[in-house]
C-alpha cells in the first residue's frame, strides 16, 4: 500500500476528532474522504500532511512512518489546494508560482510555471495580483500551486467548492486528465457528491470522528438502497447510530 | 539548511515590499518623523541642559539606535503576520522547509525591511541636525548588531505567541518593545532606575548598548567589554528565543492551530 493509515486519533480537549481509523491507499488511486462538517474530515487531512500530531496511531507513507521519517523528504512527494487555504494576495501568480516552485526545489521553473499555467488558462493572469483574482480564477491558481512539485500524492480539500458549474467542471476535467497523465495518488475531501462519484475510485465515510463506511462508490449506494451517492450520503448522515 | 529555500521563503517578503509603493514609503515615514521628532528635542536639550552640552544630537543618536531595534523586532513580526492575513499559514507549513530555514529566513530579510527604513531617515539627520551616527565609529556595527539580534529576538518571541494564542496576540507584538523601553535605559542612565530595576534592566542587552552609546560620545572612549557583553546577552535572549518558537510550533501541531490560522 502507499498510504496505511493506523488506529489515527486525534483528541483535542474534550473532543475526539478522530477515533481510531484506519485505511489504506494504493498508488495511482483517487480516495474520497466524506461525512458532515465537523467528522473529522480536515483533521485527517491535517495529520496526514503533517500540520497536525495524532495523538496515537501511524500514518505510513511510501513506507515511511510520517511520524518518525525526515518530514522534508515526504513533503517534496506531496501538496495540497484547498480554497479556504489562499496563496499572498500582493503577490502576482507568477510571483506566487515561482516563490512555491523554488520552495519545492522546482527545476526548469520558467519552463513548469508556462506549462502549469497554459494547462490551467492562467496565462493572462500571471502578472495580475492573486488577491484581484475571482473565487475560479484563485481557485486554478491554488491548483497550480499544488501540481508545481508534480506531486505523487496531492491532497485537495473541496476543490470546487463555490465555483460555478462551468468552473467546477473545468477543473473536475484537469483533475481527471492529469490523474491518468501523471499517475498521482489523489486524496479528496469534498461535499459534492457528483464530483466524488466522477473522480474517485473508492470512498471513505466519515461521521463523529470515525469511519462508518467505505468502498466503491457503486458498493455504497447498493449496499444502502438508495439511487445516488447524495442520497445514501444523507442516509448516513442523518442516521443517529453507526452503520 | 538549503539556501535556496532561505531565499525563495525571503523572495516572498522582497517581492511584496517592492510591489508597493505606498509599503515602502510607509516603511521609510514613521523613522522620519521620529528623527524630525527626536531631533528637535535633541536640539532643545543640547541648548539647555549642561548634561548634554558636551556633545550635540545624544538623544538623537539614541533615538536613531532604539528606531533600529524598534523596526528590526517590527519587520519581523509584520512578515510573520503577513502569512497569517494572508491565509498562507498552511501552504507554508506543508512546503518541504524546515522551521531553522523559516527562521533564517525571517532573520536576514528583516535587515532588508529595516534598513529601507532607517538609512533615509540616519541620512536625513546628518543635514537637519547635524547629527550622524556615524561618528560612534566601528562600535556602531556592533552596537547595531546587538540591537539587531534582540530585535529579531523579540519578533520571535512575538510569533511565538502567535503561533500559540493565533492571531489576537496581534496587539502584543506592537505592545513588546514598548514593554520594555523604560528598562532599556535609552535616553537616560541607568542610576536613574530604582536598584531593584537597575538589576532587571543589566539583564537585557539594551542597557549596555545605550550606555556604551553615550560612553563614546561623551567620554570619546570605547568600552570594547560592555559591546561584547551586551552582544552575547543578545544571543543569549536570541538562543532561547529560537527554542520558544520550536516549542510554540510544536504545540500548535499538538493543538491543531496551524491549519486554517487566518484573520
Amino acid at each position: 500500500m502507499f498510504i496505511q493509515v493506523e488506529n489515527l486519533t486525534k483528541k483535542f480537549k474534550n473532543s475526539l476528532a478522530v477515533n481510531k481509523i484506519n485505511f489504506s491507499i494504493e498508488k495511482n488511486k483517487t480516495v474520497g474522504l466524506l461525512g458532515p462538517n465537523g467528522c473529522g474530515k480536515t483533521t485527517t487531512i491535517g495529520m496526514m500532511l503533517g500540520l497536525i500530531k495524532p495523538s496515537a496511531g501511524t500514518i505510513i507513507i511510501d513506507n515511511k512512518n510520517l511520524e518518525k521519517t525526515d518530514r522534508i523528504s515526504l513533503l517534496n512527494k506531496m501538496n495540497f489546494a484547498s480554497p479556504y487555504v489562499e496563496l499572498p494576495k500582493r503577490l502576482t501568480v507568477k510571483q506566487n508560482l515561482e516563490v512555491y516552485g523554488r520552495l519545492y526545489g522546482v527545476k526548469n521553473l520558467d519552463d513548469k510555471i508556462k506549462e502549469i499555467s497554459e494547462e490551467l488558462n492562467l496565462k493572462i493572469f500571471l502578472s495580475k495580483k492573486t488577491g484581484e483574482l475571482s473565487s475560479g480564477q484563485k481557485n486554478r491558481v491554488s491548483l497550480a500551486k499544488s501540481l508545481i512539485n508534480e506531486p505523487e500524492i496531492l491532497f485537495l480539500d473541496e476543490p470546487t467548492a463555490s465555483l460555478d458549474p462551468d468552473i467546477g467542471d473545468y477543473i473536475r476535467s484537469y483533475i481527471q486528465s492529469y490523474k491518468t497523465k501523471k499517475k498521482i495518488t489523489i486524496f479528496l475531501a469534498s461535499h459534492n457528491m457528483a464530483e466524488v462519484e466522477r473522480l474517485c475510485d473508492s470512498i471513505i465515510m466519515m461521521k463523529n470522528g470515525k469511519i462508518i463506511d467505505r468502498g466503491t462508490c457503486e458498493e455504497i449506494i447498493k449496499k444502502h438502497g438508495r439511487n445516488n451517492l447524495e442520497e445514501t450520503f444523507l442516509k448516513l448522515a442523518r442516521s443517529k447510530d453507526e452503520v | 539548511m538549503r539556501f535556496d529555500k532561505i531565499y525563495a521563503l525571503s523572495l516572498r517578503h522582497i517581492y511584496l515590499i517592492c510591489s508597493s509603493f505606498p509599503r515602502i514609503i510607509d516603511l521609510i515615514y514613521w523613522p522620519t518623523v521620529q528623527i524630525f521628532l527626536w531631533g528637535f528635542i535633541s536640539k532643545f536639550f543640547t541648548l539647555n541642559s549642561t548634561y548634554y552640552s558636551n556633545t550635540v544630537g545624544i538623544i538623537l543618536t539614541a533615538a536613531i539606535l532604539y528606531d533600529f531595534l524598534f523596526r528590526a523586532s517590527i519587520s519581523f513580526n509584520m512578515m510573520f503576520l503577513e502569512e497569517i492575513w494572508s491565509r498562507n499559514f498552511t501552504n507554508l507549513f506543508i512546503a518541504p522547509i524546515k522551521i531553522s530555514e523559516i527562521i533564517t529566513s525571517l532573520t536576514l530579510t528583516t535587515i532588508f525591511r529595516t534598513l529601507i527604513g532607517l538609512v533615509p531617515a540616519t541620512i536625513l539627520a546628518i543635514p537637519l541636525f547635524g547629527v550622524s551616527i556615524f561618528k560612534l565609529g566601528i562600535p556602531l556595527l556592533f552596537l547595531l548588531l546587538s540591537l539587531y539580534i534582540f530585535g529579531v529576538t523579540l519578533g520571535l518571541l512575538v510569533a511565538s505567541g502567535l503561533l500559540r494564542f493565533g492571531p489576537a496576540f496581534e496587539s502584543v507584538a506592537w505592545a513588546s518593545l514598548f514593554f520594555l523601553a523604560p528598562l532599556g535605559c535609552i535616553y537616560y542612565p541607568i542610576e536613574i532606575l530604582p536598584n531593584a530595576l537597575q538589576l532587571i534592566a543589566k539583564a537585557l542587552p539594551l542597557v549596555h548598548i545605550f550606555e556604551e552609546m553615550r560612553n563614546i560620545l561623551l567620554n570619546n572612549s570605547v568600552n570594547w567589554f560592555q559591546i561584547i557583553k551586551s552582544i552575547s546577552i543578545s544571543i543569549i535572549y536570541f538562543v532561547f528565543g529560537v527554542i520558544v518558537f520550536y516549542l510554540s510550533y510544536f504545540g500548535a501541531k499538538v493543538r491543531g492551530t496551524l491549519i486554517n490560522m487566518g484573520e
